[in-house]
C-alpha cells in the first residue's frame, strides 16, 4: 500500500450536535470507515484539521478525552468561513477530519500531582479533554481543582458537564463570570479569571497549573501563579497560532526554530520561555 | 539637490519634521529612504532616476507615526498625494513636501491646493514604453486584445507586488482576502489570475494617476500599469477631468454632480 | 560519479532521443523579455546568454496550484477523489543552474522532516535535472557564500559544462542521471580531461556563513530588523521567485457539489499571514516579517532541518521593487 495523502480527510459523520453557547457548538464525530476507526488513537492535548467540504479547513483542538472511544468531539465558535459552513451542519451529516496532530499534556509525568485547571471562555475544549482524562483515571491524581471563567453566563460551555463537575465530590469547581455578565440567580464568582486565581489561592505543593484562553488571561494569570509558588515548569498551556497544514510543512506557525503545531501546541512555561513571547 | 539636501537637513535638524521619505542611491539605482537624521541627510538624492512611487510609504501608520514628516516627492508621487487627499487618508498638517523641478529650483508645497497648482504645471504623458505597448494594444481587435492580456495575466503568480507598489492599495484587508464571499479565487491559475486583475483594475477606476509603480513592480514583467492607465485615458476626457490631476470633488466614479450629462443619475 | 565528454552534435542527439522518450522537458526559454522555464520541445528553443530565469524551477516539485484531492457531495455523502501519483509524467529539468538544484535540498526537507509529502515526493521522484556550470554571474549572486558554486553538484542528476567547441563535460552524478544519458549512449565518450574550472565563473565569497549564523543567534531583538525593512513592501515577490520557499496556503474551489482542495504558493511577507481568528497578530510589523524571512531560512532552517535555506540565487534581490538586496542585508549582519 503506498503512503497516505496527508492532506486527505477522513469522513466522519456527524453523530451529535450540542448548541453550548450562543455562536458555539460540539460535534460528536464517528469514522465512516471502520479500519480508519480502528486504527485511530490520540492522547490528550493534541489537535485536528476539520473540513466543512466545500469552505475548506479549520484547526480545532480533540474536545473529548481519549478514555472515551468510538468518537471524537470538537467544539468551535463561528468566526469565519469554514467554522460558518460546520456550523450548518446537522446532525447525519459528513464531515471531514485529518489528524491527531501536534504533541500532547504528559498525564504520565503527572501522576500523583495535584491537577489545577484555569480557563477562559472558549478555551475549555483543550481543557476539557484533560479534564476528563484525569476524572476517567481519578486514583492516578490528588486534588484537582477547576477555575473556569466567560464573559457573560451565556457565554459558559458545556453547561451540563460544569454542572456534573460542581457535583462531583473528588472536584474543586469555580466557575466565575466577568463583572457585569451575572445573571440575578448566579451563583458563581463575579471576577475576571486572575482576579479568581488569586482569591482562590489554590496551593503550589506537588501542584500542576494548566491554562489555557485568551492571550491577554494567560498574561495576567502567570504572574499570579508565580506568586502563589509556581514555578515555570509546573504551569502548561496551549498555543493557538494561524495553522494550515498542521504537519509541519506550511510554515505559517513557525516561530523560532519550533513549529507549533508539531513542537506545541502544548507547552509548560519553562519551554515557552524559549521562544520569544512576541511570536505567539 | 544640494539645495534639497541641506532642506532635509535643516527640517530635521530643527525638528520642523522627524523623517524625510526620500530616495537614496541603491544597488542599481535609487531606491526608497527613510532619513531621520541631518547626518543621513547627505545620502538623500533626487533625479530623473528616482521613480519608486514614495506615496506608498505615506499612509503606513507603523513607518510614519504621529510627528510631521516631509517626502521629496517626484511629479508621480505627488499625484498619488493628491488623489490620497482626495480619499481622505492624509493630514495636511502632517506632511510636507519637498519637490525639485527639472531646473533643480526647490519647492515646498504643504497643502492639497499647492501640490495642485504645482503638478498643473506638468502635462500626463505617455512614455516611449507606454506608447509603444499600449499603440500596439490599440490596433488590436477585441478578440486579440483578450488573448494579449490572458496569455500575459497567466504569467502571474499573485505575489501582489502590484497591490503592494500601489500608494492607493491601502486597504489593510484587500478583497482578494475577503472570504465571506469569496469573490475572487486567491491561488494562480489562468481564469483566478484575470478574476484578481478584473477586480484590481475595477477598484482603480477613476482613482488611478498613472504613476506605473505597479507594473514597475512586477517581477514577471506584465504591463498592468497600462490597463488602468488606458481606463484614466479613456475615463478622464468623458468626466471633465485631467488625466493624472485629481479634483477636490472627487473620483469621476464616486461623485455626483446635478448637470451631469446623463439623465440615469438624476 | 562519472566524468564524460559530449560533443555539441551529441548534446543534440541525447536531446532528441529525450524528447522521444516522450518525458516532459521544462528549459529557460526568452519570452516577453525574460527568460523562464518553460516546455519545450527542441534544444533551440532553450535560452542562450542570460544570467538567471526570472522563477526558479521549484514549482515543477511545488506547483504555484495544486490540486491536494477533489470530492463529490452526493445525498449528504461525500465521495473523495484522492492524489493520484501517477498523474505526474516524467519530467526532465533542463539547464537548471547550480543554485536551483541545490534548492531542492532545502525544499524537499521542509516537505520531508516529518511526515513524508506525498504530493512533493511524486513530483520529485519523476523529476530528471540536468544542470549546467555558471560561466557568467551578476553582483546578485553568491552561491560561494552559501555553501554553493557555479560548478557545485549538489541536487543535481546530471551537470553540463559547457566548453568553447560546443560540447561539454558532463558529469554523471545519479542513477537518475545515468538512466537519462543511457537514452543516446554513445553521445556520452570518455572524458577528454578538460580542467571544469577554467569554463565557469569565478566568484569569491561575500561573507562567512558561520560569522552570520553566531551573529544571527543573537539577533532577534536587535534593531536591524526595523532600520532594513523600512522601505520593505510586504510583498510575496521575493519569496515566490526563490528556489526554497516552501509556505503555502491550503483554499477551497467549490462548483456546486463538486469541490477541490487547493494548494498554493504564500508567504511569511504578507501581513495577514500569521493573524489570528481573534484580530491578534504576532506579526503586525513589516520588520517582524523582514526578520523572519531571514531567519527562517539562515538560522531557523539550519538548526531544525539542517539545510539553509538560500542557495544564492540572489532572485529575491533582483525581483524586489525595492531594492531589498539580501546579500547586501546579510553582509551588513555579518559586518555588524
Ligand atoms: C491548535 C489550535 C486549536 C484550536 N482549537 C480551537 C477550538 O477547539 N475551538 C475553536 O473554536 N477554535 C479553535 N482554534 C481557532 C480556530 O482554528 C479558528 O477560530 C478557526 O480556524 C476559524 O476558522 P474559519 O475558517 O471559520 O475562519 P476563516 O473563514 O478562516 O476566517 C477567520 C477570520 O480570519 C480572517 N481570515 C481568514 N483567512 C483570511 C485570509 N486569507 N486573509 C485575511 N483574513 C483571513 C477572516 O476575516 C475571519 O475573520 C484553534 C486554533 C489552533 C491553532
Ligand atoms: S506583481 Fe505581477 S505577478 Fe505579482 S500579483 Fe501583480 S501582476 Fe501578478
Ligand atoms: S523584500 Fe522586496 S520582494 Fe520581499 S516582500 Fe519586501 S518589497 Fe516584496
Ligand atoms: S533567499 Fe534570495 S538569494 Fe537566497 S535562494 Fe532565495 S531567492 Fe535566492
Ligand atoms: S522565508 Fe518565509 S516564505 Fe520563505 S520558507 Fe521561510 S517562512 Fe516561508
Ligand atoms: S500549521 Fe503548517 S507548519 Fe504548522
Amino acid at each position: 500500500m503506498s503512503e497516505r495523502n496527508t492532506y486527505l480527510p477522513y469522513l466522519m459523520t456527524i453523530d451529535k450536535v450540542i448548541k453550548e453557547a450562543p455562536g458555539v457548538k460540539t460535534f460528536r464525530l464517528k469514522f465512516q470507515n471502520e479500519e480508519e476507526a480502528a486504527g485511530f488513537t490520540f492522547q490528550a492535548g493534541q489537535f485536528g484539521e476539520y473540513s466543512a467540504f466545500g469552505e475548506g479547513e479549520s484547526t480545532f483542538c480533540i474536545a473529548s478525552s481519549p478514555t472515551r472511544k468510538g468518537y471524537i468531539e470538537c467544539t468551535f465558535r463561528e468566526t469565519g468561513r469554514v467554522t460558518g459552513g460546520l456550523s450548518s451542519l446537522e446532525e447525519g451529516s459528513t464531515m471531514g477530519f485529518r489528524g491527531p496532530y501536534g504533541n500532547t499534556f504528559p498525564m504520565e509525568e503527572w501522576k500523583g500531582k495535584n491537577l489545577l485547571f484555569i480557563a477562559g471562555g472558549i478555551a475549555l475544549p483543550p481543557m476539557r479533554c484533560v479534564i476528563w482524562n484525569a476524572l476517567d483515571l481519578r486514583e492516578n491524581f490528588k486534588d484537582v481543582t477547576i477555575i473556569y471563567g466567560a464573559k457573560t453566563v451565556n457565554d459558559l460551555v458545556y453547561k451540563s458537564e460544569l454542572k456534573e463537575w460542581e457535583e462531583r465530590p473528588d472536584v474543586r469547581m469555580i466557575t466565575t463570570v466577568d463583572p457585569g455578565g451575572e445573571t440575578p440567580d448566579w451563583k458563581g464568582e463575579i471576577g475576571f479569571v486572575p482576579t479568581i486565581v488569586e482569591k482562590v489561592a489554590p496551593s503550589a505543593e506537588n501542584t500542576i497549573a494548566i491554562v489555557c484562553g485568551p492571550p491577554i488571561m494567560i498574561k495576567f494569570t502567570f504572574p499570579v501563579l508565580a506568586k502563589l509558588g509556581f514555578t515555570d515548569e509546573m504551569i502548561y498551556t496551549t498555543l493557538e497560532n494561524r495553522m494550515k497544514c498542521g504537519v509541519g510543512k506550511c510554515g505559517r506557525c513557525n516561530v523560532g526554530k519550533l513549529y507549533i503545531c508539531k513542537d506545541g501546541p502544548v507547552f509548560s512555561k519553562e519551554q515557552l520561555n524559549l521562544i520569544p513571547a512576541e511570536e505567539y | 539637490m544640494e539645495k534639497l539636501r541641506e532642506r532635509a537637513a535643516a527640517l530635521l535638524a530643527d525638528g520642523t519634521v522627524s523623517l524625510v521619505i526620500g530616495f537614496e542611491e541603491g544597488t542599481k539605482r535609487p531606491r526608497p529612504f527613510f532619513c531621520r537624521t541631518s547626518d543621513q541627510a547627505s545620502k538623500l538624492i533626487f533625479d530623473s532616476r528616482c521613480f519608486h512611487n514614495l506615496a506608498v510609504y505615506v499612509t503606513k501608520k507603523e513607518l510614519v507615526g504621529k510627528e510631521p514628516f516631509a517626502v521629496t516627492a517626484p511629479i508621480a508621487t505627488l499625484r498619488s498625494i493628491l488623489q490620497l487627499y482626495v480619499e481622505n487618508q492624509l493630514k495636511e498638517e502632517q506632511m510636507l513636501i519637498l519637490t525639485a523641478d527639472p531646473a533643480g529650483e526647490l519647492f515646498e508645497l504643504r497643502s492639497f491646493d499647492e501640490i495642485s497648482a504645482y503638478v498643473a504645471n506638468f502635462e500626463l504623458k505617455r512614455g516611449e514604453r507606454e506608447e509603444e505597448i499600449l499603440h500596439k494594444i490599440e490596433g488590436m481587435t477585441r478578440e486579440e486584445r483578450w488573448q494579449f492580456w490572458l496569455n500575459e495575466m497567466s504569467q502571474c503568480f499573485k505575489c501582489y507586488a502590484c497591490r503592494s507598489a500601489c500608494p492607493l492599495c491601502y486597504c489593510t484587508k484587500c478583497v482578494v482576502e475577503v472570504n465571506r464571499p469569496q469573490w475572487i479565487h486567491p491561488w494562480p491559475a489562468p481564469l483566478a489570475n484575470m478574476e484578481w486583475h478584473i477586480n484590481r483594475a475595477m477598484h482603480m477606476v477613476g482613482r488611478c494617476t498613472a504613476c506605473g509603480a505597479c507594473g514597475e513592480a512586477c517581477p514577471v514583467g506584465i504591463p498592468i500599469d497600462l490597463i488602468t492607465r488606458k481606463m484614466m485615458e479613456d475615463l478622464a476626457p468623458e468626466f471633465g477631468y485631467i488625466p493624472g490631476l485629481p479634483a477636490r470633488q472627487g473620483n469621476a466614479l464616486s461623485s455626483w454632480r446635478l448637470d451631469d450629462r446623463e439623465q440615469f443619475i438624476r | 560519479m562519472e566524468t564524460k565528454y559530449i560533443s555539441k552534435e551529441g548534446l543534440g542527439r541525447w536531446f532528441d532521443a529525450i524528447v522521444a522518450s516522450e518525458k516532459r522537458i521544462y528549459a529557460p526559454v526568452k519570452s516577453r523579455g525574460q527568460v523562464d522555464f518553460k516546455q519545450v520541445k527542441s534544444l533551440s528553443e532553450v535560452a542562450d546568454e542570460y544570467i538567471q530565469t526570472t522563477q526558479s524551477i521549484k514549482a515543477a516539485v511545488f506547483p504555484k496550484a495544486e490540486i491536494l484531492f477533489s470530492y463529490e457531495k452526493v445525498n449528504g455523502k461525500v465521495n473523495l477523489t484522492d492524489f493520484d501519483p501517477n498523474s505526474v509524467p516524467e519530467t526532465v529539468l533542463w539547464k537548471v543552474h547550480p543554485c536551483d538544484a541545490a534548492g531542492f535540498r532545502p525544499l524537499s526537507a521542509i516537505f520531508n522532516w516529518d511526515s513524508a509529502d506525498k504530493l512533493h515526493n511524486a513530483h520529485l521522484s519523476r523529476t530528471t535535472i540536468v544542470s549546467y556550470g555558471c560561466a557568467i554571474a551578476d553582483e546578485s549572486c553568491f552561491c560561494t557564500s552559501v555553501n554553493g558554486g557555479p560548478g557545485n553538484l549538489n541536487g543535481s542528476d546530471l551537470q553540463l559544462t559547457m566548453l568553447p567547441d560546443g560540447g561539454a563535460i558532463a558529469e554523471i552524478i545519479t542513477a537518475r542521471g545515468e538512466t537519462l544519458a543511457s537514452l543516446c549512449p554513445d553521445a556520452f565518450v570518455a572524458d577528454r580531461g578538460d580542467d571544469k574550472s577554467a569554463h565557469l565563473v569565478d566568484l569569491p565569497a561575500r561573507f562567512s556563513l558561520e560569522e552570520v549564523q553566531s551573529k544571527l543567534n543573537k539577533a532577534f531583538d536587535s534593531s536591524v530588523w526595523k532600520q532594513q525593512s523600512e522601505r520593505c513592501l510586504g510583498c510575496g515577490a521575493c519569496a515566490f521567485v526563490c528556489p526554497t520557499c516552501a509556505c503555502f496556503d491550503i483554499q477551497e474551489d467549490v462548483h456546486g457539489s463538486k469541490g477541490r482542495r487547493i494548494r498554493c504558493w504564500d508567504a511569511c511577507g504578507f501581513s495577514l499571514f500569521t493573524l489570528h481568528t481573534s484580530g491578534h497578530n504576532p506579526r503586525e510589523h513589516q520588520s517582524q516579517r523582514w526578520r523572519q524571512r531571514i531567519l527562517h531560512k539562515f538560522s531557523y532552517m539550519p538548526e531544525r532541518l539542517n539545510v539553509v535555506g538560500c542557495t544564492g540565487c540572489g532572485r529575491c534581490s533582483r525581483a524586489c521593487p525595492v531594492d531589498m538586496n539580501i546579500l547586501e542585508h546579510i553582509t551588513s549582519i555579518a559586518e555588524q
